[in-house]
């Protein structure tokens, strides 16, 4: 098989084995759903209802402002008993609207199919993508309509869709590309069409080969679309280095994929797509896969955001034995919640919950410069000094040595034998750094107001 | 259930998963690594290479112990990387050395080469090769003094020979040269021990290729060209791979993590550095053999080389930092 891949990385055990033959089921509809009205990256929502307003499954809730926003959408209908802050996945308190559960499963009128959805124009697909609520469901849930929005001087060459789904445990993407195929290949139709783009690929890791072999017999029609076959290697699914491999092009740093002319959606995006532009349904579930060594039976649930954790877990028939971790994403970029509590939202592909270990904990050590996390870092960044850097607060070094470029994957902590936080440190540099960019654009803002005067 | 204080759930940075790999495990697999030669040592030189041997792990492990008490820091020779250095430094002693001369090399790479640069990690030096470079120093003659394997009947070095102009016919041949059966420090005579421990650890990623190739490579090159210009043969430049320290320098010490370069370029100048150093030393210094302090002498421009190695990060244009 003719597979394409990127430079650094490193090889991870898939732990995919349990969930990845099971077809996905539908989760039970819990009796009360918990949105937050900040499920995606950018400006968060404002509730549209108060407590006590009865609404109807697919009925906008919340909405923000701006353009770099995504509106929320009740996923049951019922009535609104609650708008508090509530524990988000992510750990902060986030407005939350809780809606109970009438089960009367009354869809809003505004969900009707398009009788035409082939007419629709680039904007009016656009726009349907945006007023649908839809987010990257691969996880990052950034706005999806914001990728579409045309950029002066620049074309979208490829449309690549993104069913690398890398990250152990996480089967969610395989088993939506096998049992959807034709709705991932309606998606990423509309998807070219709306960007004007002539050439699509499907990107699947060699993994998956019964997802390939389906993907490559439904497009075998399509002149315009293709099948990449991809080396299993982790991050494969960072949208940097999906690019990379489908195309030989490096994203310049601080750049975005458009700027080599290149939009990536998750599969999972394009089936949302698909349902948005031909039956009008916006985004009120996805698939989420339920795993890991803890949990009784795994499954690859189809949920209704705003379903709690907790629900699920009841439903896989709870936990095997004690545990010390639930993971909000996957084990390699996933967040650990603090309780089970926590709603599924737009950006939860998977859960991942972990018995407690046995092993113990082996200590940090000083970094023995090894040089590995350099090896493994797919940015080569060098880890060990950004963080070196990171511990004495020497931000402006940091910044020098591209910490910004780090993208989180804890490819450099999973190889570190001194078993070093180096993501840790990243992310507190970044955050340091960023502080300092903003703080000197609004110094530089605020003189230029001055000379104006 | 989840509200119990006793069920508290961990919250920890991701990653959530790990290779497994520790300091503590990697030293172990060089521990592992060492065994052959460990083995041909003992075979060759006896009961005197055993004493020396335990003597300085012994010193190594007790002087790391007693100086972290004294420093007030954390005792960590439970990471096994004080073994590793007396075992190391042990390896390029003579198995004549007087066992308190040993002692003190062996206390002299852990405090002076290690401890007092902040512990493992923070060393710039090689301890092993710093402890070797005090005692050839301070006591040259004990030092120098080798005795042929096996009947214990002084002898010379195979470079030692071949800087007093020995002539071909009458150095070790390339055979013996690469089973051990040659005069020398204990454990660097045995090539062929050396690289079975070397192609392990190459094998369990903790060394990188980049050093060894680099280093033994150049070695090759410039001593066929030397050999070449002097009307020798293949045989010298397999005579200067297989003989001295240069095996046991390639592959445990200039290979050595925490001193030498992180960045892969930097290890292959690294590399092509220590060679030339050493060849340079055998054939025009004073002494017969020059891997100890070539690798010292590149240690000490590591930092040097790592500063002007950095990768271009992707997605940027190559530049220096």
């Amino acid at each position: 098989m003719n597979t394409s891949t990127f430079r650094g990385g490193i090889h991870l055990p898939g732990y995919k084995e349990s969930t990845q033959g099971l077809p996905i089921i539908p989760a039970n509809i819990p009796d009360k759903v918990y949105l937050p009205v900040s499920q995606h990256i950018g400006a968060p929502c404002t509730p549209l209802v108060e407590v006590g307003t009865e609404v109807k499954k697919g009925q906008k809730i919340a909405a923000g402002k701006g353009f770099v926003t995504s509106p929320i959408y009740a996923s049951v209908s019922g009535k609104v008993v609650a708008i508090e802050k509530r524990q988000h996945p992510g750990g902060n308190f986030v407005d939350c609207i809780i809606i109970e559960n009438d089960g009367k499963e009354e869809w809003a009128e505004t969900v009707k199919p398009n009788p035409h959805p082939e007419k629709l124009s680039p904007e009016e697909i656009r726009n349907i993508v945006f007023e649908a609520g839809i987010v990257g469901l691969g996880g990052a849930t950034f706005p999806t309509h914001v990728k579409f929005a045309p950029v002066e001087g620049k074309k979208a060459e490829y449309i690549i869709l993104n069913g690398v789904e890398c990250e152990p445990y996480i089967t969610a993407d395989h088993r939506l590309m096998l049992e959807k195929a034709d709705r991932v290949v309606a998606g990423l139709r509309y998807i070219m069409k709306c960007t004007d783009c002539q050439q699509g690929i499907i990107a699947i890791e060699e993994n998956k080969p019964d997802a390939i072999a389906l993907m490559e017999k439904v497009v075998a029609a399509e002149p315009n679309i293709r099948v990449q076959v991809l080396k299993e290697k982790y991050p494969q699914g960072s949208e940097k280095h999906l690019i990379y491999a489908c195309t030989q092009r490096e994203v310049p740093v601080g750049g975005l994929p458009l700027d080599v002319g290149v939009i990536v959606n998750n599969v999972g995006t394009a089936v949302a797509i698909a349902d948005a532009v031909e039956l009008g349904i916006p985004l009120i579930e996805r698939v989420v896969t339920l795993s890991g060594d803890g949990i009784k039976n795994p499954a690859n649930y189809l949920v209704r955001l705003g379903t709690l954790f907790s629900d699920l877990i009841e439903q896989s028939g709870g936990f095997t034995e004690e545990i010390e971790k639930i993971i909000a994403g996957g084990l390699m970029m996933g967040k650990a919640v603090y309780s089970a509590d926590v709603p599924v939202t737009k950006g939860s592909s998977g859960i991942v919950v972990l018995k407690k270990t046995s092993r113990k904990k082996v200590r940090e050590t000083n970094c023995v410069r090894c040089g590995k996390c350099i090896e493994a870092c797919p940015l080569f960044l060098e880890p060990t000094t950004i963080t070196k850097l990171a511990k004495r607060g020497l931000w402006e070094e940091a910044e020098k040595n591209n910490a910004m470029s780090c993208i989180e994957c804890g490819s450099c902590v999973f190889v570190c034998p001194a078993r070093i936080p180096l993501v840790q440190y990243a992310r507190r540099a970044k955050q340091a750094i960023g502080a300092a960019r903003a703080a000197a654009k609004a110094k530089a803002n605020a003189n230029n107001n001055g000379g104006k005067k | 259930m989840m509200n119990n204080r006793e069920n508290l759930l961990i919250v920890s940075s991701s990653p959530h998963l790990h290779n497994g790999n520790s300091v503590a495990k990697a030293m172990r697999d060089v521990l592992i690594a060492l065994i052959p030669a460990l083995i041909a040592s003992l075979y060759f030189f006896g009961w005197a290479a055993a004493k020396v041997i335990i003597t300085c792990i012994l010193a190594a492990v007790l002087s790391e112990a007693v100086a972290q008490k004294i420093m007030k820091r954390e005792v960590t020779i439970d990471d096994g990387s004080a073994v590793v250095t007396g075992l190391l430094l042990a390896f390029c002693l003579p198995s004549t050395l007087p066992l308190w001369m040993a002692a003190i090399g062996a206390v002299v790479a852990i405090i002076i080469g290690k401890q007092m640069f902040g512990g493992l990690g923070n060393n710039i030096f090689n301890p092993a090769l710093i402890g070797r470079a005090v005692l050839l120093a301070s006591w040259p003659v004990a030092m120098t003094s080798w005795v042929a394997p096996l009947d214990g009947v002084t002898t010379a070095t195979p470079l030692g020979m071949l800087k007093q102009g020995v002539i071909a016919e009458q150095l070790p041949s390339l055979w013996n040269l690469f089973i051990g059966n040659v005069g020398g420090s204990l454990g660097e005579t045995s090539a062929v021990a050396l690289i079975l421990g070397g192609i392990y650890l190459l094998y369990k990623g903790h060394i990188d290729w980049r050093i060894p190739f680099s280093y033994l490579g150049t070695v090759f090159v410039f001593t066929l060209i030397v050999g070449f210009v002097i009307g020798e043969g293949l045989w010298y430049p397999l005579f200067h791979l297989l003989s001295g320290g240069l095996l046991l320098g390639a592959f445990f010490m200039a290979t050595d993590w925490v001193t030498s370069p992180i960045t892969k370029k930097g290890k292959i100048i690294f590399g092509i550095g220590c060679g030339l150093l050493t060849v340079i030393i055998r054939l025009m210094g004073g002494y017969p053999e020059g891997v100890c302090y070539s690798i010292l002498l590149m240690n000490m421009i590591t930092p040097l080389i790592d500063r002007y190695t950095k990768a271009r990060v992707f997605g940027g244009v190559s530049k220096h930092a």
